[in-house]
């Protein structure tokens, strides 16, 4: 009973992956993630996002107080947003380093409302990343648990 | 000599906590032994160069030699490469290759820089300037394999090649 509920498990888990590829929400380096997890390192994937979040969590809550200052130090947000935009990367969250790539340029264009637009989606993608990311850890914490009882 | 098998040692500098986390993985995966520090700063420190000192000068170093076991520490580390990220706050991985070459103890250790930007004129200006290698975030387990045959080399141009 249990290695049909561990296979259904992983076929969720796949097709999740796979729609996140196709969308773009991920790409290739999110599997070169999943390379580096093995029995040694069995939490790997879910640590590395989880301090991802952590992370971009707090760029976020910077980005967002430096946006709303009277004088914007656009350096400071360069400087975060360039933080972003390599964890992003590193992970493989391709959209949302596409959302950086976009505040950067607005920045440096010093364009207060292309500033705004590119860090609601900014926002939006980390959200979405997010809670996908989160569907996931949860079907694989699932299939650990199914198969640690075999 | 069993070569193959030997342990190689990366210190690897990177102010990001997530490439921390995955240099180290790529690493070990790579069977390198590692330590990872988050500043340029942390390296020399590490490496036991104080990166206030100035070492340029070959007398000074000599007379410091006899009284400091820098070269002790350099032997018992035993640090095979410095792998770095070029982008960091303070001290960027190009100061810190300038002071490892600088460096009369250290300036054999290959030095391998990483970034996630494509800058031709930032790759030429530190390859120029004796780094290994100059790989492009995020790093894959191909672009570590790539170091071993620098270690390699590094280890067999070294006069205590015998030393492990």
């Amino acid at each position: 009973m249990n290695h049909m509920a561990i296979a259904a498990l992983k076929t969720q888990r796949r097709n999740l992956v796979q729609s996140m590829f196709d969308e773009g929400v991920l790409d290739n380096q999110f599997n070169q993630l999943q390379d580096l997890q093995d029995s040694s390192n069995p939490n790997f994937v879910e640590e590395v996002i989880s301090l991802f979040c952590n992370d971009a969590e707090r760029i976020i809550t910077e980005l967002n107080r430096y946006l709303n200052d009277q004088n914007v130090d656009f350096s400071k947000l360069d400087s975060y947003v360039h933080q972003l935009k390599g964890s992003s990367s590193s992970i493989g969250a391709y959209r949302l380093k596409l959302a950086c790539v976009n505040l950067r340029q607005a920045s440096e264009e010093r364009n207060m409302e292309e500033c705004a637009g590119a860090f609601n989606s900014i926002r939006r993608e980390y959200y979405v990343v997010r809670s996908k990311l989160q569907v996931l850890i949860q079907l694989e914490r699932h299939i650990v648990n199914l198969e640690n009882q075999q | 000599m069993a070569v193959d098998k030997t342990q190689f040692h990366v210190l690897a500098v990177d102010d990001s906590l997530i490439d921390r986390k995955l240099i180290e993985r790529l690493l070990k995966t790579s069977s390198f032994q590692v330590t990872v520090v988050d500043s340029g700063s942390k390296a020399l420190e590490f490496l036991g160069l104080n990166y206030e000192d100035d070492d340029h000068n070959d007398n000074e170093h000599e007379q410091r030699d006899s009284n400091s076991d820098e070269d002790e520490d350099h032997q018992d580390l035993g640090v095979n490469l410095i792998i770095t990220d070029y982008c960091m706050p303070g001290m960027t991985g190009y100061d810190l290759l300038k002071r490892i070459k600088e460096s009369s103890c250290f300036r054999d250790i290959p030095v391998v820089i990483m970034s996630s930007e494509n800058i031709p004129s930032r790759i030429n200006r530190c390859l120029e300037d004796g780094a290994e290698e100059f790989l492009l975030k995020p790093v894959q387990l191909s672009d570590v394999n790539k170091l071993r045959p620098h270690l390699m080399k590094a280890r067999s141009n070294s006069k205590d090649f015998d030393s492990h």
